[in-house]
């Protein structure tokens, strides 16, 4: 017989918790989030070092790449163009009350391209990019994790953080400047097609005008940012699908937390890399 | 964690296998896998306390046991997929629970592996399946390298679906592709984690054949994780039944059939 059966069951189950205790557990609940959120960080460093070390060494996985750049590139290519279309023949439309109203009508062309080149642009593919390809490479490779074949590539001799994962970092990398060019062209032309319709004004003057005082130099620091969009877009989706668990309901967490993590990420990158092209190219 | 009461039946071959010095490289005369006091957990859940077992070259060991005994963690582990906690493995005589991701991959070339739900590339065909190890350990031509996969599909009687999508061919389809996946760089040991599992009794059978017919010809080592004794009793030189994170008993099919041991009688009266 253990030494609590004689004491009465009553007095056992009325002992309350101790303040220390009840102390101890609220500071664990409200830590929890954010030692989860170290840790995710921490958990992606270590990817980011896996990923690095494999990069390296050989083979390079050419063959591979050329792939992702199809599947990454190529097929983002409409939904860019149509998005970058869209803003550009919205931002002539709303722009054009404003500018009339303070006369100064002439500067839309202006003022459409800055605003393409140096934030929409650049912004809207983040982000276009980041729903499509992010949580393509989330349920892609989360689908693979829970049918075991990234063991099973592991397992045949093949790395698969270079095999997976730097392929599909690299094709982002590559990508996103090229797509937000793309981005760019369809919201001038567009932008012009708005524009024009009201107040008809032929494409090359309004290239003219809307290009006067913009310099090539103009163009490369907003555009290659999106490289480093490139980078957070398919490192934050490899490394959500290759650490996914739980089936398919596991996919399906990979997918969205891939594309609200990228998408988060991108917007808190575009913030701090503005600032910083702010200070080094003024 | 208790353990239960250990019946192994180990023989003087065996006990020569099991401590055999080391040795590398080329063709291997001692003993293909030697696990020692092999410790696995994942958090506070110990899935394998202190296993020692011992594959010998050429033979087939089924490995039997109950659900989440730790079967298929121990393949993983023998192909390097998963880390002990402590424990030795080696593979044929090499220690890889301390070897780099390059040598790992060295000795992984050395070894086949059939997964549960035969994993194969669902982005690839049939035929770019079983060509993936080829594609990257060999120098293989393409003509080569088409000739090496329309045999190894011939082989597991799947000389049809070349140009199929794993999607499109049935479980027991999957599982012979990806046994000529597994086969494709004539490994030295074959690893196959429930090679008959969710299939039909005659599927089972012809699986069973199947790894039968590419042991005669490859007399390669194999460790067989299943749950169909009757798969074991086909298949198997030697069987092993885990419990509790341990081998219960380890012997022939009939050594199993006469042990008076409860858990093991249970077994072997359930599967009858």
């Amino acid at each position: 017989m253990s030494h609590n059966a004689s004491i009465p069951h009553r007095l056992i189950s009325q002992n309350v918790p101790q303040a220390p205790s009840l102390m101890r557990a609220t500071l664990t609940s409200l830590w929890s989030p954010f030692n989860g959120f170290f840790e995710w960080f921490g958990e992606l460093g270590l990817f980011a070092w896996q990923v690095m070390r494999a990069a390296v060494r050989r083979p390079f996985e050419g063959r591979e790449l050329i792939r992702q750049l199809d599947e990454i590139g190529s097929k983002s290519l409409p939904l860019v163009a149509l998005a970058g279309a869209a803003i550009g023949a919205v931002l002539s439309l709303q722009s054009r009350s404003s500018l009339v109203h303070f006369g100064a009508k002439s500067m839309l062309p202006a003022a459409l391209v800055f605003s393409i080149i140096h934030e929409t642009g650049p912004i809207v593919t983040g982000l276009v990019v980041s729903g499509r390809v992010g949580a393509g490479i989330g349920a892609e490779l989360g689908s693979m994790k829970v049918t075991e074949q990234i063991d099973a590539i592991e397992a045949s001799g093949v790395n698969p953080y270079k095999y997976l994962a730097f392929t599909r970092i690299v094709a982002c990398i590559l990508m996103l400047p090229l797509l937000t060019l793309a981005a760019d062209l369809f919201g001038v032309l567009f932008g012009w097609l708005a524009d024009t319709l009201v107040d008809p004004i032929s494409f090359t003057k309004f290239i003219h005008r809307g290009f006067a005082g913009t310099n090539f130099s103009d163009f490369l620091a907003p555009t290659f940012r999106t490289a480093i969009f490139g980078l957070i877009i398919g490192m934050i989706g490899c490394f959500q699908g290759m650490r996914t668990q739980g089936g398919t309901a596991g996919v399906g967490i990979s997918a969205t937390s891939s594309v609200v993590m990228s998408s988060l990420f991108v917007i808190l990158a575009d913030v701090v890399l503005v600032k910083l092209i702010l200070v080094f190219f003024p | 964690m208790t353990l239960p009461e250990q019946e192994v039946l180990v023989g003087p071959e065996e006990t020569a296998a099991m401590s055999a010095p080391e040795s590398s490289g080329g063709e291997h005369a001692g003993p293909a896998v030697v696990l020692r006091g092999l410790h696995k957990s994942f958090g506070s859940l110990i899935v394998l306390d202190g296993i020692d077992l011992t594959v010998k070259s050429g033979e087939t060991l089924a490995m039997l046991g109950r659900s989440g005994t730790g079967k298929s963690v121990l393949l993983k582990l023998i192909i390097g997929l998963q880390k002990p906690n402590s424990g030795s493995i080696l593979v044929q005589g090499q220690e890889i629970t301390s070897l780099d991701l390059q040598a790992m991959n060295e000795i992984r070339k050395k070894m086949g592996f059939l997964f549960q739900g035969a994993a194969l590339y669902d982005s690839l065909t049939v035929e770019q399946n079983v060509a993936f190890p080829l594609k990257r350990h060999t120098k293989m031509s393409k003509s080569e390298r088409r000739d090496r996969v329309k045999e190894l599909l011939a082989s597991v009687g799947m000389e049809g679906a070349f140009k199929k999508m794993p999607s499109d061919i049935s479980g027991g389809m999957q599982k012979r592709v990806g046994l000529a996946r597994a086969l494709a760089l004539k490994p030295e040991i074959l690893l196959l984690d429930e090679p008959t599992a969710g299939l039909d009794p005659i599927t089972s059978a012809e699986i069973d054949e199947l790894i039968l017919k590419l042991q005669e010809e490859h007399h390669m080592a194999s460790v067989v994780v299943t749950h169909d004794l009757q798969s074991a009793k086909t298949i198997a030189d030697r069987i092993a039944l885990l419990h509790e994170g341990n081998v219960l008993i380890e012997g022939s099919f009939s050594d199993l059939e006469k042990s008076d041991n409860r858990l093991v009688m249970e077994f072997m009266k359930r599967d009858s």
